[in-house]
C-alpha cells in the first residue's frame, strides 16, 4: 500500500510539474498576469508530493519490505537503521528521487526568496526548473521506478553496498546532488535572461547567491567524497581520477568560472553571455555527470548499477535540454550586447584569463574521461587513461591560473597598471620565494617540485596579506579593528576561499612530497618504524558486527618509546553479499595522518600489514572546507539583504549595456565560446 | 551568430559519440578463458553433502556451468528461462552455488524450482576465482573436451539463448 501511495504522489507530482513548465512560460511570453502567478503554488505543490513520495521509498525500506524491489536488492534486515534510511538513496532509483526532490527544494527556496524579483523573471526561472524536473520525473517513472514490486517478495534483502555502510557516505551524495541541481538555478536564470532578452546587472546580483550556494554544497560533497575514498577504500589515496570523480569535478571547475564571471557581470556588467554560457554548460556537466554514471558508458568502480535503456532515455533527455539551451544561446546571446569594456592590464582580463583556464582544464578533464569511450567508438581499442595524464594536463593549467589569482584582486577594474602592481606587491613575491626555498628543509629533504607548489602556495597568502593592508590603508579613520569590520563580508569571503585553495595546495604538495609508506609481513609482536613513531602487531583476533565478521588488528603506536595509541584496523566479511571491505584505522593530527590497513593474513597468526604516514594529508581537505566557508560568507553578505528600495538605483547606475564596446577583442562577446 | 553556434557544434559531437558508446559495453573484457580448459574442481553437492562432483566426470558431453546465489536478485531474472532450458533437455545445467548458505540456497531452490542437474556449493568462493567469476550471475559453455567456449556476464536472456548460447550447444553437440 505505500510503495502504491509513493507511486501515486510520484505521478501527481509529474502533472505538477508538466503544468510548472509551460503555463508560467507561456503567461510570462504573452503577459497573462494569472498564469504567471501560477508559478509558485505549482512549485510548492510539487514539492509537498516529491516530499511524500520520498518519505514512502524511506518508509519501506526503514520497515525492511522487501517485496519492493529497490528494497530487495539494497537492504537487508541485518541493516542498522541508519544506513537503511541512507539505502533509500544508495540504489540508482532512489539516488533519482533524491535529485528531483533535491530541485523541487531548490525550486521552492526560489519561490520564498524571490519576493523582490520581477514576476515575470520568477514565473519563467520556476518554469525551466519545472521542464528540468519533468525530464526526470518521467525518467523515473519510465525506467527505473522506485517503487516496483518484487512478487512473490523476497525472504531477506540482498545488501546494500558495503563501501556505502560508512557515516561519510551518507551524506555524501546528498550534498554533491545538492550541488549538481543548484545549478539548475542559475541555467534557469540564464535561460530566463535569454528568454527575455534582459541582462542586466541586477540579474546577476540575483543569480548570484544561488551560483554560490550550489558551488558550496558541490565543494563539500567533493570534499566528502574524496575523504570516503581515503579512509574507506584503504589505499591511503584521496583522488583517483576516476570518471565518477571527474564527473563530479567537471561542474565544480566550471561553476567556479561561473562565481567570477558573475561577479564581473554584477560590477562591471561585462562578460554577459560569457556569463549565460557558462551557466549553461555548468548545468550541462551535471546533467552529463549523471548520464556518465548512471547510462555505463563508462567503466568506474562507482557505476553501481547500469542499463542502456536508461542510457537511451538520459541520452535524449540530455539533448532536449542541453541542445535546446544551446540554441537558444546562438539564437539570443547575440543581442544580449558586449558590456563595459576594459584594458588588456585589468581586473576584468585576469578574471578572463582565470575563466579560461578554468574551462581548458574542464575540457581536459573531460576529453580524459571520455576517451576510451571515443578510443572504442571509433574501434581503436580498449584503453583506459589514468592519473598521469590528468595530472600532466591539469597542474600547468592550474599553475598561471593561481598566479593570476594572487593578482587579481589587487589590480583595478577597467585598467590597471602592470609597474603598479609589481611595485605592490614585490615585497610578496619575495617573501613566497625565500620562504618556499626554506621550508622544504624544515620538511627534512629539499625537493624541486615540493618547493614549486609551496611557492604558489605562499604566494596566494602573501598577496592576501597585502591587499588587506593596502585596503585598511585606504579605509580612512579609526583603529585596527573599526578598519577590519568596514570591510564587507564579499572581501572576507573572497579572501577566505582563496586562503583555502592554498592551504589545500599546501596539503597536496606536501603529502606527495613526502608520505611514505610499507607493506609488511608483521609476526605477533613485531614492530615496524615510520616517521619516527614505532608500530607494534599484537595480533589480530575476530569480532562480530551488526551485519559482518571481521578480523581486528591490534597495533600500539609509539613515540620515544611511549605508548601513544592503540589503532585497530579491520578486515571484514559481510554477511549477506560475502563481500570483503577493509576497515584502516587511522589517527589524525594537525600535521601528520598515521594509517594503518589489514592486507591479507598469513600463517602463524603473522597479517601483512599496511602502514603510512602521510604528513599535512588532512589540509586538503582543511581547504576545501576554507572555500566552502567563504561561499558562505559571501552570501550573507550585506548588499543581498537589502532588497527592493535599492534596485532600482543600481540597475540604473551599471546598465554598461550602452557603452560601446571599443576593443572588441577584449570584450566577451561570446567570442571565446 | 556562427560563432554562438559553436558551443552546439561541440555539443553534437558528443553527443555523437555517447550515442555510440551507449551501444559499446566497456565491460564486456573478453575473457581470457575462452578456449582454454575449464579448470578443474571438485566440491560438495548442494542437496547431499557427503557426495562430491569433479568437473573431470562431465569429460564427453556438452554442459552448462551457471553460477547463482540466493542473495542474488538478478539470479531470479533468468532462473524461469534456465528451469525451462532445463525441461527441454536440450543441455544439462550444473549450478555452482557461490558463497552461499545451504539452507537459504535449498529454500530458494525449492520455491523457484531446480534446473540443475546438480549444484555444487562454493560457500568462499574458490571456485569462482579459478572461473574468473566478477558477478553473479554467470554462465559458462563447456565442451565435451571441457574446454570454455562461451561466458554469458550477467543474466541469461531470450536473446543471448536464442542468438549465441543455443546455436553454439547444437554446434558442440554435433
Amino acid at each position: 500500500m505505500i510503495p502504491e501511495l509513493g507511486n501515486f504522489a510520484l505521478i501527481l507530482a509529474l502533472l505538477l510539474a508538466i503544468t510548472q513548465g509551460t503555463l508560467p512560460i507561456i503567461g510570462a511570453a504573452r503577459g497573462i498576469p494569472s498564469w504567471i502567478a501560477l508559478a509558485r503554488p505549482v512549485v510548492q505543490g510539487q514539492f509537498v508530493f516529491l516530499a511524500i513520495a520520498f518519505g514512502c521509498l524511506a518508509y519501506s525500506f526503514v520497515n525492511n519490505d522487501f517485496s519492493v524491489m529497490n528494497v530487495a536488492r539494497n537492504s537487508n534486515s541485518e541493516l542498522p537503521i541508519q544506513y537503511r534510511i541512507a539505502a533509500s538513496w544508495g540504489s540508482h532509483e532512489g539516488s533519482l528521487l533524491l535529485w528531483v526532490f533535491m530541485l523541487s527544494a531548490w525550486s521552492v527556496a526560489v519561490s520564498v526568496f524571490s519576493r523582490h524579483l520581477p514576476d515575470e523573471m520568477v514565473a519563467r526561472v520556476l518554469g525551466v526548473m519545472g521542464l528540468v524536473s519533468v525530464g526526470f520525473i518521467l525518467f523515473l517513472l519510465v525506467t527505473s521506478n522506485p517503487f516496483d514490486r518484487l512478487l512473490p517478495a523476497a525472504f531477506e534483502g540482498s545488501d546494500l553496498n558495503p563501501l556505502l555502510q560508512d557515516p561519510g557516505m551518507v551524506i555524501h551524495p546528498p550534498m554533491l546532488y545538492m550541488g549538481y541541481v543548484g545549478f539548475s538555478v542559475a541555467f534557469a536564470f540564464a535561460i530566463a535572461a535569454l528568454l527575455s532578452g534582459e541582462m542586466d546587472a541586477a540579474w546577476a546580483r540575483w543569480s548570484r547567491p544561488w551560483t554560490t550556494v550550489a558551488w558550496v554544497f558541490l565543494t563539500i560533497g567533493i570534499m566528502l567524497g574524496s575523504w570516503w575514498a581515503y579512509y574507506e577504500l584503504g589505499w591511503g589515496g584521496w583522488w583517483f581520477w576516476d570518471p565518477v570523480e571527474n564527473a563530479s569535478f567537471l561542474p565544480w571547475l566550471v561553476g567556479t568560472a561561473l562565481v567570477h564571471s558573475l561577479a564581473v557581470t554584477e560590477k562591471r556588467g561585462s562578460f554577459k553571455s560569457w556569463t549565460v554560457l557558462l551557466a549553461i554548460c555548468a548545468f550541462s556537466l551535471s546533467l552529463l555527470g549523471t548520464f556518465l554514471v548512471r547510462s555505463g558508458v563508462l567503466t568506474s568502480v562507482h557505476a553501481f548499477a547500469t542499463d542502456p535503456a536508461r542510457g537511451v532515455f538520459i541520452l535524449a533527455f540530455l539533448v532536449i535540454v542541453i541542445g535546446s539551451s544551446l540554441l537558444l544561446f546562438a539564437w539570443r546571446a547575440p543581442k544580449v550586447g558586449l558590456g563595459g569594456k576594459f584594458d588588456l592590464v585589468s581586473r576584468e582580463s585576469m578574471l578572463l584569463a582565470n575563466n579560461l583556464l578554468l574551462m581548458v582544464a574542464a575540457g581536459s578533464v573531460l576529453l580524459g574521461t571520455l576517451y576510451p569511450l571515443i578510443m572504442d567508438s571509433l574501434d581503436l581499442g580498449k584503453i583506459s587513461v589514468g592519473p598521469p595524464y590528468f595530472e600532466a594536463v591539469f597542474v600547468p593549467l592550474m599553475t598561471p591560473a593561481i598566479f593570476l589569482m594572487g593578482l587579481g584582486p589587487l589590480a583595478r577594474w577597467k585598467q590597471a597598471s602592470l609597474p603598479e602592481l609589481m611595485l605592490r606587491l614585490r615585497w610578496a613575491f619575495g617573501v613566497s620565494v625565500v620562504t618556499a626555498l626554506l621550508m622544504p628543509f624544515i620538511m627534512g629533504e629539499w625537493k624541486p617540485l615540493v618547493s614549486f607548489g609551496l611557492l604558489l602556495a605562499f604566494w596566494v597568502i602573501a598577496t592576501i596579506f597585502v591587499s588587506i593592508r593596502q585596503r585598511l590603508n585606504n579605509s580612512g579613520q579609526g583603529g585596527l579593528f573599526t578598519k577590519l569590520a568596514r570591510q564587507s563580508r564579499s572581501y572576507y569571503s573572497m579572501h577566505l576561499a582563496h586562503f583555502g585553495i592554498a592551504v589545500f595546495i599546501i596539503g597536496v604538495t606536501l603529502v606527495n612530497g613526502y608520505e611514505t609508506e610499507k607493506d609488511v609481513r608483521m609476526e605477533i609482536g613485531s614492530t615496524v618504524e615510520m616517521g619516527g613513531y614505532t608500530f607494534r602487531f599484537n595480533g589480530a583476533s575476530p569480532v562480530s558486527g551488526p551485519n559482518y565478521q571481521a578480523m581486528r588488528g591490534d597495533i600500539e603506536v609509539l613515540r620515544n618509546g611511549e605508548k601513544i595509541r592503540v589503532m585497530q584496523p579491520e578486515k571484514r566479511t559481510y554477511n549477506a553479499s560475502g563481500m570483503a571491505m577493509t576497515e584502516p584505522a587511522i589517527d589524525t593530527g594537525f600535521l601528520r595522518d598515521l594509517y594503518v590497513a589489514l592486507g591479507e593474513p598469513l600463517e602463524d597468526g603473522a597479517w601483512v600489514v599496511r602502514v603510512y604516514h602521510k604528513p599535512f594529508v588532512d589540509w586538503i581537505w582543511f581547504g576545501c572546507l576554507l572555500m566552502a566557508f567563504g561561499g558562505i560568507l559571501a552570501v550573507t553578505d550585506r548588499r543581498y539583504r537589502l532588497k527592493v528600495h535599492t534596485k532600482h538605483v543600481e540597475t540604473a547606475t551599471v546598465a554598461d549595456d550602452k557603452r560601446v564596446a571599443s576593443n572588441p577583442r577584449l570584450s566577451t562577446g561570446g567570442k571565446k565560446a | 551568430m556562427t560563432r554562438f553556434l559553436l558551443p552546439l557544434a561541440a555539443f553534437i559531437v558528443l553527443v555523437g559519440f555517447l550515442a555510440v558508446g551507449l551501444n559499446l559495453k566497456p565491460r564486456e573484457v573478453p575473457s581470457p578463458l575462452i578456449g582454454k580448459p575449464a579448470p578443474v574442481f571438485q566440491s560438495q553437492l548442494l542437496h547431499e553433502p557427503e557426495r562430491m562432483l569433479a568437473s573431470q566426470d562431465n569429460l564427453g558431453k556438452v554442459w552448462l556451468l551457471n553460477v547463482w546465489a540466493s542473495w542474488c536478485v538478478s539470479c531470479r531474472e533468468e532462473h524461469p528461462l534456465l528451469v525451462e532450458l532445463a525441461k527441454s533437455g536440450i543441455v544439462p545445467i550444473y549450478g555452482l552455488n557461490y558463497k552461499d548458505k545451504r539452507d537459504l540456497a535449498l529454500q530458494w531452490l525449492s520455491q523457484y524450482g531446480d534446473p540443475y542437474t546438480v549444484s555444487v556449493v562454493d560457500p568462499e568462493g574458490r571456485i569462482g576465482i579459478d572461473y574468473g567469476v566478477y558477478g553473479v550471475p554467470e554462465t559458462y559453455v563447456i565442451d565435451k573436451n571441457g574446454v570454455i567456449r562461451h561466458k554469458q556476464i550477467g543474466p541469461v536472456t531470450i536473446e543471448s539463448l536464442e542468438k549465441k548460447i543455443l546455436p553454439l550447444i547444437k554446434e558442440l553437440q554435433g
